[in-house]
């Protein structure tokens, strides 16, 4: 079969597929345990703090090839997994006064403190998975009903509802903001004494709206380098080698080794859409901490839009029911720290799994624990001959 | 406000009980296996081996049978159709025991009220064409007629039965012998995926349904008792035929991504979905164990059918690991997760 014959949307998914040379990829990971070695320190602990990078690293299983050294976390990357248990009760709570809750499907199967809208649905609320701001917004004009959006994600998913709330949308709609901001949970991370992060690979995509020129006052603080990388195998590697010579050279600062995409300066276009709808404030991240303007909450101009203004949420209407006995035992926020792996958890791939999840980390896409169990954990793969 | 009721658990059969990986077997072990495990033919293959097929000793040669109701969504899709899947489906099961000469096959058909008559005489049609390539014919049949909503358009069962000499289970890989897939992967179930989603990719997908009996027994006598263990890989994909071929044979498997087979658009169509294609139904291939003497002869006789001109060796057993499969990226190693459900239901 030709490619020349194949649509152009498949001839780009194939240009990815392409990007992928093997050879690359093992002179990559030759010069990750090279320098690694330099260091002469074990463990060297690094970050991402990005479900996208997790999925690529498990999914070309590039932790077996990485010295046994070096420790690559996983950081707080995953949206649904740090969304915290009061934001979910919040949509869970308007989904059963009769609010029709449109948000992404992950977001329906986690558990708040009893609940999860999932849960809300079988009893009858009308809770729709979308897969863009504006989608939701396409519903509230199909529906007489208040439609709100159950806007959760990073800074790159809160631009996108930025735009729809600058736009025209009907009367009956209205958004319920859980998006965080990343850099500012960087610092906490970073300041973390179980967690010793000696570097930082943070997100392309992200990237690409905030710039890269955003992580050097972090740098200036903290002394820990970072550098931001893509999602392809090698864009990882690449990104991993970079970051370990920084260490090694004790040479704390950023390096763009996403130049295909990322500028420093970013997209100011939409950093001003961004930042003219929302507004940093302080809030829990689900198992990590308070984190200072990790929260981003409509402005005041724009309050004829925020759910939370406009119906009361009585969260005293879930203060009857005790939340489920395993929860105890999840150390969800301990693997979103970086303190744990899955494989540390009793409830892992046992009472925990994707269909029947106990945390947030099993409920995502993104989260740590349903990579882990997608791509067959983190075992030990040295095989003779 | 309603209040929160404790739904009293009732456990119920789920979709992905009839997925084809480890949730459908665990249901077969726990229901339909109790009490059968017993009456098993001895000596022979019976229900508790969980194989494609059972093998009763009958003379000197050993009578394979076997049952596959089809239930696709939709009846026509690209490449095939409901019919064609009947006749492939329990043709190869029966080739996948070593039984490559059809005796004969049943269909059972449940039709609904309402369904087209024009359908069901396209359906049939496409039966007969297949029973052709397949040298094998329809000698017994039932058929039923269902109330509107009773039934969703047409489930057909077909049964086959088959003599061979030499039973081929899928228990019986070795540390050492080599795995062949007889083609590319993934072709049916990203044929259904398009089909159903409006993917706009038909013209590149289509599925594999083919019988290939007439393929198997090529093989099979390419290298007198080379072949030690078949499976085809249908629902669960590569992955879940590799997994069970592994854990009932006492081996591991070391499965290389870059040497499996996989078209241009199968290709693209999993990258623009995410779903893997080594997870992905196949109606038309066999993953085959061979002993390393002789794969090249396997190898070339299967090349040289025009259902095996993309055969490959892509793995190897090995002693340790038993009942996992390593996947070699090219980029580093992982273990391969079976997955707990088809990514799509009622493809087959």
């Amino acid at each position: 079969m030709s490619a020349t014959t194949l649509p152009v949307v498949l001839t780009e998914s194939l240009r990815q597929v392409r990007f992928r040379d093997p050879d690359l990829a093992r002179r990559l990971s030759a010069s990750i345990a090279r320098v690694t070695d330099e260091i002469g320190r074990s463990p060297v602990s690094v970050m991402h703090v990005c479900g996208s990078h997790e999925q690529a690293i498990a999914k070309f299983g590039l932790r077996a090839t990485f010295p046994k050294k070096l420790n690559v976390i996983m950081g707080p990357g995953c949206p649904v997994c740090i969304t915290d248990l009061p934001e979910v009760d919040e949509g869970v709570v308007l989904a059963r006064q009769g609010v029709v809750i449109a948000t992404y499907g992950d977001m329906v199967k986690v558990r708040g403190t009893v609940q999860s809208l999932a849960d809300a649905q079988e009893e009858g609320a009308d809770v729709r998975v979308v897969y863009s701001a504006a989608q939701a917004v396409e519903l509230a004009r199909q529906t007489p009903k208040p439609v709100v959006f159950f806007a959760t994600g990073f800074e790159t998913t809160a631009v996108a509802t930025a735009a729809v709330v600058r736009g025209p949308v009907p009367e009956n709609f209205s958004v319920l903001s859980a998006h965080k901001y990343i850099p500012p949970v960087m610092e906490i991370v970073a300041e973390m004494p179980e967690t010793r992060v000696e570097g930082f690979l943070a997100a392309g995509h992200a990237a690409t709206i905030t710039g890269w020129g955003i992580f050097e006052s972090f740098v200036a603080r903290h002394g820990i380098p970072v550098v931001v990388a893509g999602f392809e195998p090698l864009d990882i590697l690449a990104g991993l080698a970079k970051l370990l010579e920084l260490v090694r050279d004790a040479t704390p600062r950023v390096v763009n080794m996403f130049p295909r995409c990322v500028t420093r300066e970013g997209n100011r276009r939409a950093q001003e859409e961004l930042w003219s709808v929302f507004r940093p404030v302080g809030g829990r991240w689900r198992g990590i901490a308070h984190v200072p303007n990790g929260n981003l909450r409509l402005r005041e101009e724009w309050a004829h839009l925020d759910a939370r203004r406009r119906f009361p949420i009585d969260l005293t209407s879930l203060w009857d029911y005790g939340p489920p006995n395993l929860v105890a035992s999840c150390i969800c926020g301990d693997i979103m720290s970086g303190i744990a792996s899955p494989s540390d958890c009793t409830l892992f791939g046992k009472e925990c799994v994707p269909d029947n999840p106990v945390g947030a980390c099993m409920v995502s896409s993104e989260g740590t624990c349903k990579i882990w169990h997608q791509y067959g954990g983190h075992p030990d793969l040295q095989v003779n001959g | 406000m309603s209040t929160i009721v404790l739904d009293e658990k009732v456990e119920r059969v789920s979709l992905k009980q009839g997925a084809g990986g480890r949730a459908m077997r665990r249901l077969i072990q726990e229901v339909f296996l109790r009490g059968f495990e017993q009456a098993s033919p001895a000596p022979g293959i019976g229900l508790g081996a969980m194989d494609d097929g059972a093998a009763i000793r009958v003379g000197d040669r050993w009578l394979v049978l076997t049952t596959d109701s089809h239930v696709v969504h939709p009846i026509f899709f690209p490449g095939g159709d409901i019919g064609r899947l009947a006749v492939s489906g329990t043709v190869n099961d029966l080739a996948m025991m070593g039984a490559t000469e059809v005796l004969g096959l049943t269909c059972a058909a449940i039709l609904e009220e309402g369904f087209p008559r024009t359908d069901l005489e396209r359906i049939q049609e496409s039966m007969r064409l297949t029973c052709l390539e397949a040298e094998a014919s329809v000698v017994t049949g039932d058929t039923k007629v269902m109330g509107r909503g009773e039934i969703d358009g047409i489930v057909l069962n077909t049964a086959g039965v088959a003599l061979t000499d030499r039973v081929v289970p899928d228990a019986g890989l070795r540390p050492g012998d080599r795995l062949l897939v007889t083609g590319t992967i993934g072709d049916h179930g990203f044929a259904i995926l398009s089909a159903r989603h409006g993917l706009e990719l038909e013209g590149e997908l289509a599925s594999d349904v083919a019988p290939i009996n007439g393929l198997i027994r090529a093989a099979l006598s390419a290298w007198p008792g080379g072949v030690v263990a078949m499976k085809d890989p249908t629902r669960g994909g590569l992955s879940s035929a590799l997994h069970e071929m592994a854990e009932k044979s006492g081996v591991g498997i070391l499965l290389e991504e870059s040497a499996v087979p996989v078209t241009e658009a199968v290709r693209a169509a999993a990258e623009l979905t995410g779903i893997d294609p080594i997870h992905v139904a196949n109606e038309g291939k066999a993953v085959l164990g061979v002993a390393p003497e002789a794969v090249e002869s396997v190898l070339e006789t299967l090349r040289s059918h025009p259902l095996g001109r993309d055969a490959a060796v892509v793995g190897r057993c090995l002693a340790e690991r038993v009942g996992n499969v390593i996947l070699d990226t090219g980029f580093g190693r992982r273990l391969l997760a079976e997955p707990e459900g088809e990514p799509l239901p009622r493809i087959c």
